[in-house]
């Protein structure tokens, strides 16, 4: 017989939950993550088409197994009223980034054609910094911020992961479309 | 309905009344006056129903909310007023989460206009109870009130049945407004249906090739009173009987299938046969650390199916070969005939074998103790009188320690809502004031509480409640002056280092019970024990409480050891 306390294979997962838009919401829902003692990578939450919800997108390190166990135990949740880890071969995903760059006058330019590559741009300069904001997957902004590290980065400011599922699936149960 | 205009503390009571509530247990204070002072107009209005028990602890309340809860299946209800009147109900709330009783708990709260300010008596109350309640609120509009309580009691008793908690600020309970109670409860993400259908003809399947089945059950058949339909499921499969604590009694103890409970103190016979089987029947159960010790060692060659009305048990803890989500009243006759479909195509399976087995292992390793005349009474005894004495048909509540595990093992249930117990939270101080809320739900019947000396004196001061309403409750304190379950495990466990747990200067409790007003009875012998429960049973118009002193220190076996396999037990051989 399968135990979950013998589950292994930790990796990233993404859940995404639509809530009524409700007062304490993220409280709930974060308070449950850490009383179960799943960690949390990254939380986002923000509007949907209908003003009555909110979706959050979640990223945690879990064995999958545990991922199912976690689904289960947020759909408890009362204010949560659809819940669903959604696979990365189905999903879009976007983060935003702001990465403030001191660095002199002299590498501005170096610094421009180097966000253009990872088609980012530079929203912010003064004389002796610089700011950089890059959208896109977590894998991409990595890899900008590994190369931005080389001008001396003062401040990086990461939304975390949303996503959305490709194709004409979604969220909302079939009461609410 | 017509609209009225009321208070939200009018309106509050006006909704405990169309909810058919009939007790509230509780203490007033300052947050929560408006909700009293309309109760004291209330109670002096023609037809008015609802009536509040004044409890001198809000943990007796929440706890005798739970007592009543669990005699009678509905909704238990309590009041506390802000600050530390809600602080004191949270352990009561905590047990009820764990042990999934149907309870509402309303408390008072600071005017809107002060919270955040941490004003006097101020509580983050919704706060604190979040990760203990299915679900709470702060009424912050008054017009609000009437769903939320309709939404609460809703919650409270559907589903997996569960705490909830309402918290309303002063000025919300003293603002008018059209009261009008909704009809219907609309809740968007409240028990989505399964996505997918029962898989019950693999359940069936699993059944038909079992050759060394079990059906275990726990406190979800309570709660769905599916009593009946499990009897006949589990007479069409003729697999030995296993429950947990909160299972006694779903299933008679007395048929000839059942062994009763399994689990850190379950009987060897039960263990066994547990450990042993191919296949695990679970109904309304979870798997608690408390039954299947280590969890990487139980019952490894079982496969599982797992029937229950949370998904989210599913798999938690142990992996269900074969799931099935849902109403355990509505999934399992359709199981029922599924696997009678089955049998009737293909055969039963021969369960001789099996059942010839833990038979032998029924015989060979009983639950037994060995009394001695002239030796100090054993606890066990005590429990074999008070069973014999009842004809086993009192509901009992019970303290935790010892004492609560040999009630267990020793007062035999055969009808359901007959053990009352903190099985989940593990709360000494449960059993008088569940005693006090069976009672009240359950006038006419034998309510006894089996309660150890520590236990008692956690929330012993209500005994003045039990006497205020004449309850004839009878509590036995199996009296070792230890706080004994603690001391057995320095004894096994710590080298006989009895660090803090000799209750040396307990009180009298035959003067205590005088001083409130009860019958005190003491039996320190065992001459002196069945005329001393004699006496206490007699019928009488308030509570009794009998002091039986027991062996210090005797043991309960069988005991898994916290981490060991199920069969790996010591004691009781
Ligand atoms: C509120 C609370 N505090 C502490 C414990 C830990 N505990 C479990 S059993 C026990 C001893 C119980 O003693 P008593 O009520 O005298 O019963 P006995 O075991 O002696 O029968 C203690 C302290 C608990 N379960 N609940």
């Amino acid at each position: 017989m399968e135990r979950t306390e013998e589950a292994q294979n930790y990796s990233l997962h993404t859940i995404s939950l639509l809530v009524q838009n409700l007062p304490g919401v993220l409280h709930r829902i974060a308070g449950l993550f850490s009383r179960r003692g799943y960690n949390i990578a990254s939380l986002t939450v923000g509007p949907t088409e209908r003003p009555e919800y909110s979706r959050m997108t979640i990223v945690v390190r879990l064995s999958s197994m545990t991922v199912d166990q976690v689904v289960r135990q947020v759909q408890k949740l009362v204010p949560v009223v659809e819940v669903r880890e959604l696979k990365p071969q189905d999903l879009v995903e976007r983060e935003l980034m702001l990465v403030k760059i001191k660095t002199p006058e002299a590498n501005h330019s170096e610094l421009r054609a180097l966000a253009e590559t990872y088609e980012a741009s530079i929203v912010d300069v003064s004389p002796d910094a610089l700011i950089v904001e890059a959208t896109g997957n977590a894998g991409k902004l990595d890899a900008l911020e590994d190369r931005l590290k080389a001008y001396g980065i003062q401040e990086i400011c990461r939304s975390g992961r949303i996503a959305l599922e490709r194709g004409f699936k979604t969220l909302a149960p079939p009461n609410l479309k | 309905m017509a609209k009225e205009k009321m208070t939200g503390a009018q309106a509050l009571l006006r909704c405990l009344e169309l909810e058919a509530v009939e007790y509230v247990f509780g203490v007033p204070g300052g947050a929560i006056l408006p909700v009293y002072d309309a109760l004291f107009e209330a109670t002096h209005q023609k037809g008015y129903h609802l009536k509040h028990v004044l409890v001198r602890h809000e943990q007796v309340g929440a706890h005798a909310a739970e007592g009543y809860a669990l005699a009678t299946g509905k909704v238990g209800v309590c009041f506390g007023t802000s600050g530390p009147g809600a602080t004191n109900l949270v352990t009561g709330i905590a047990d009820a989460y764990m042990d999934s009783v149907p309870l509402v708990a309303i408390t008072g709260n600071v005017p809107k206009s002060l919270i955040g300010t941490d004003a006097f008596q101020e509580a983050d109350i919704t706060g604190i109870t979040m990760p203990v309640t299915k679900h709470n609120w702060l009424v912050t509009d008054v017009e609000d009130l009437p769903r939320i309580i309709k939404e609460a009691f809703y919650l409270a008793r559907t589903g997996r049945p569960g705490p909830v908690l309402v918290d309303i600020p002063k000025d919300v309970q003293n603002a008018t407004f059209e009261f009008e109670y909704p009809e219907t409860v609309n809740i968007p993400g409240y028990m989505p249906a399964p996505k997918e259908p029962p898989r019950l003809a693999d359940a069936a399947t699993l059944i038909r090739s079992a050759t060394r089945p079990v059906l275990y059950l726990g406190g979800g058949v309570r709660s769905s009173g599916s009593y009946a339909e499990v009897l006949a499921f589990a007479e069409l499969v003729g697999a030995p009987v296993v429950t947990t604590v909160h299972g006694k009694g779903v299933f008679p103890e007395t048929h000839p299938r059942c062994l009763g409970m399994f689990g850190m103190h379950g009987s060897r016979y039960a263990n066994y046969a547990v450990q042993d089987s191919d296949l695990i029947v679970a109904l309304g159960a979870r798997f608690d650390d408390r039954v299947t010790g280590k969890l990487s060692a139980f019952a490894p060659e079982a496969k599982v199916v797992h029937l229950d009305v949370d998904p989210a048990e599913i798999s938690k803890l142990v992996t269900a070969t074969v799931p099935l989500v849902g109403d355990l009243k509505v999934l399992l006759p359709r199981l029922h005939a599924e696997v009678q479909r089955v049998f009737e195509a293909r055969g039963r399976p021969d369960l001789g074998p099996w059942l010839a087995r833990v038979e032998a292992w029924r015989t060979k390793h009983p639950l037994r103790y060995a009394q001695e005349p002239g030796a100090p009474i054993l606890p066990q005894k005590a429990i074999d009188v008070l069973y014999e004495k009842t004809k086993g048909r009192a509901i009992v509540a019970t303290g935790v320690g010892e004492h609560q595990m040999f009630a267990a093992q020793w007062y035999k249930t055969d009808f359901p809502r007959q053990f009352i117990t903190s099985g989940g939270l593990g709360t000494m101080g449960f059993c008088l004031p569940a005693a006090i809320g069976a009672q009240l739900g359950k006038p006419g019947e034998l309510v006894i509480g089996i309660d150890g000396d520590g236990s008692f004196q956690m929330t012993l001061q209500d005994l003045a409640t039990a006497v205020e309403l004449e309850l004839p409750i009878k509590i036995f304190i199996l009296n070792n002056l230890f706080l004994g379950m603690v001391r057995q495990w320095q004894e096994l466990f710590y080298d006989n280092r009895f660090s803090q747990t000799p209750l040396k200067d307990c009180p009298d409790f035959v003067k205590l019970a005088e001083a409130y007003g009860c019958l005190g009875l003491r039996a320190r012998t065992l001459e002196e024990l069945e005329p001393v429960v004699d006496q206490a049973l007699a019928p009488r118009g308030g509570p009794v409480i009998v002091d039986i002193r027991v062996r210090r220190q005797e043991k309960v076996f069988p005991m898994v050891p916290a981490g060991a396999p199920l069969n790996d037990m010591i004691g009781g051989e």
